[in-house]
């Protein structure tokens, strides 16, 4: 009988911890596909970050290093530097790489270091319970804004994918979604692209998906997937940003 | 091999180097600058060398991390504001028992403090600095040749027990120029490092670089294993010298560049008819407690001598354990003791004690 659907190899069996309908689950096994298809599984180091993808070294079935809080595209470096010949990702949240770990992140794509970042953009903090994160628009409520997002108080949200593609470290700054099998697809396509580009030694990507959280936002799981339409997209547009890979 | 003049801070390198480290992560703060310098030369010479100026200290202890846990020897330095920036990733390093060695040049604190020798960094280095329950294993050289001998021992210590270890120099150790010799040296078993993320290859089971662990009796259980891991370490690397303790009336304990100062004031001491001895810590942690024992009787007292206001006492105060009283006498922020101001306060201990 012809196999029509399997696990990747890339992915280890087992349940995760994530909340019904939340799309880590998803960008995971994109990442997975991306590591089959390239048969690099054996040459993989994934760093997991602090937040819900914490540990993501469980889900993986390839070398992994979990890191702290914001500080993934620096033990990516050290990864790296230590072992060319490996493929190195760093999977990693909006609190994580656009609060906490802003410098690391910036830094990384300014040295153009050969690595593969996938930032999952949900807008909120979900490990630690729902807070505002760097991310989260102007008036969306969460534990620490309760009132929804004040401007004038919490600042303006930050465009990551905007401000890497200014520079001129990166090879290719994407920003993509989950919300639909369309844009899934997209996202498969850009993932598969980054890592590409790393084995093909084009330097620095980052991948940015826009996920949904459904516990924290208090939305159900398909609605959760129209507020993203609705509301994630305006104001953080999909598109390439940056591809100089294509031809270097 | 022939002795050659070196300033501290670029012996420290060239040491790390001798000693198999081509991985070197760091970041500018005086007065260790010479150490980055010194890589970023020497690094691009050597194969496979790899030198990174990372954009602050905490993302290059991360890098540092990152490099130890993909199975390479790997190297940072800073001096203290920068090592307290790093005490997040050296948690984390002891914590998922990553070997690698670590600089600390101290100056003057607390706060930006100042760049002149300091020893206030001792309860940092020897106490854990940074969260959790773990320990460094911290190395106090007292002069450029020890300095080049026990950077070379701290990549093996670390690699044997999978923990950091910390070269605790001081600015003056860093600054100073002294005739050194890279040694010959015996080989050493090191383990493999099969737990090492390089890259599954052929193995079948991932390899996971963690200091995660959610379930409090995992946890617990890790916890235990470092401090079995410590209690070992404690009863095979303890390491000092004792200086003229026979008969001694008092005993000085003193480390690192203070030890040096201390030798003189026990000349000076000897011209008046005082007998004077030094213990020298030479690994802070596993602080060489024993020893104490063995002049705890013959010794009237003992005086810690520091560039600090009193840190490394308290562990000469557990080690003597009220059997004799413990004396402390210290310059801090910046200023170095004299020897005239140190056997000022032996006399007046000595004349006290009689």
């Amino acid at each position: 009988m012809a196999v029509l659907f399997k696990k990747p190899a890339a992915l280890s069996s087992g349940t995760t911890h994530y909340c019904p309908g939340c799309t880590h689950g998803i960008i995971h096994r994109l990442i997975a596909e991306a590591i089959d298809e390239l048969d690099i599984q054996g040459r993989v180091v994934g760093i997991a970050p602090v937040g819900c993808s914490v540990l993501a070294y469980n889900y993986f079935n390839c070398d992994m290093q979990q890191a702290s809080h914001g500080r993934a595209p620096a033990v990516a470096t050290g990864v790296k530097r230590a072992r060319p010949d490996t493929i190195v990702f760093s999977y990693q949240g909006d609190g994580d790489l656009a609060s906490i770990g802003t410098a690391e992140i910036i830094h990384a794509a300014a040295r153009a270091e050969n690595i593969t970042v996938i930032f999952v953009n949900n807008a909120i903090y979900g490990m630690t319970g729902g807070q505002m994160a760097p991310t989260t628009l102007p008036e969306q409520k969460t534990t620490t804004s309760p009132y929804g997002r004040n401007i004038a108080t919490a600042g303006y949200p930050l465009r990551v994918s905007e401000m890497l593609a200014t520079m001129d470290g990166p090879a290719y700054i994407v920003r993509t979604s989950v919300h639909d099998i369309k844009e899934i697809n997209k996202t498969k396509k850009a993932i598969l692209k980054g890592f590409k580009y790393q084995v093909e030694g084009k330097g620095f990507s980052m991948i940015e998906v826009l996920s949904t959280c459904p516990t924290n936002w208090g939305i159900a799981p398909v609605p959760a997937l129209q507020w993203l339409k609705d509301n994630l997209l305006p104001y953080y547009p999909l598109g390439v940003y940056k591809d100089t890979g294509e031809d270097k | 091999m022939a002795k050659k003049l070196m300033k501290g801070n670029e012996a420290i390198g060239e040491a790390a180097i001798k000693a198999g480290c081509k991985h070197f992560f760091g970041y500018p703060i005086t007065p260790q600058n010479e150490i980055p310098e010194y890589m970023s030369r020497r690094m691009p010479q050597v194969d496979g060398g790899v030198f990174v100026q990372a954009e602050s200290e905490v993302a290059a202890i991360n890098m540092v991390y990152g490099a130890a846990g993909a199975g390479v020897r790997v190297m940072t330095s800073s001096s203290s504001p920068g090592i307290s920036l790093k005490q997040e990733g050296i948690s984390y390093i002891a914590g998922a028992e990553l070997p690698c060695v670590i600089a600390n040049i101290v100056r003057g604190g607390p706060g930006l403090g100042g760049i002149q020798p300091a020893q206030s960094d001792y309860f940092q280095a020897t106490k854990g600095g940074g969260h959790g329950d773990f320990r460094l294993i911290v190395l106090a050289p007292a002069t450029i040749q020890e300095m080049v001998d026990l950077v070379q021992d701290a990549f093996d210590l670390a690699d044997i027990y999978r923990n950091p270890v910390m070269i605790l120099g001081d600015g003056m150790l860093g600054q100073m120029m002294e005739p050194i010799e890279f040694k010959e040296r015996p080989a050493v078993e090191l383990p493999d490092k099969e737990w090492a993320t390089t890259g599954m290859g052929q193995r079948q089971k991932p390899n996971v670089v963690n200091s995660l662990f959610l379930d409090p009796q995992k946890s617990e259980d890790h916890n235990l294993n470092l401090y079995n891991k410590y209690q070992k370490i404690e009863q095979q690397e303890v390491r000092f010298e004792e200086y003229n303790c026979e008969g001694a009336e008092l005993i000085l304990v003193a480390y690192g560049t203070t030890a040096r100062i201390v030798k003189s004031v026990i000349e000076m001491g000897k011209k008046e008819g005082l007998k004077l001895g030094m213990i020298r810590p030479i690994t802070l942690w596993p602080f060489p407690k024993a020893v104490f024992a063995k002049y705890v009787d013959s010794a009237k007292g003992f005086l810690s001598v520091e560039m600090s206001t009193g840190q490394m006492v308290e562990d000469v105060m557990l080690a003597v354990n009220g059997k004799k009283p413990v004396y402390f006498y210290g310059r801090t922020g910046g200023m170095i003791p004299t020897p005239e101001g140190i056997l000022e306060r032996v006399r007046q201990i000595i004349g006290g004690l009689k």
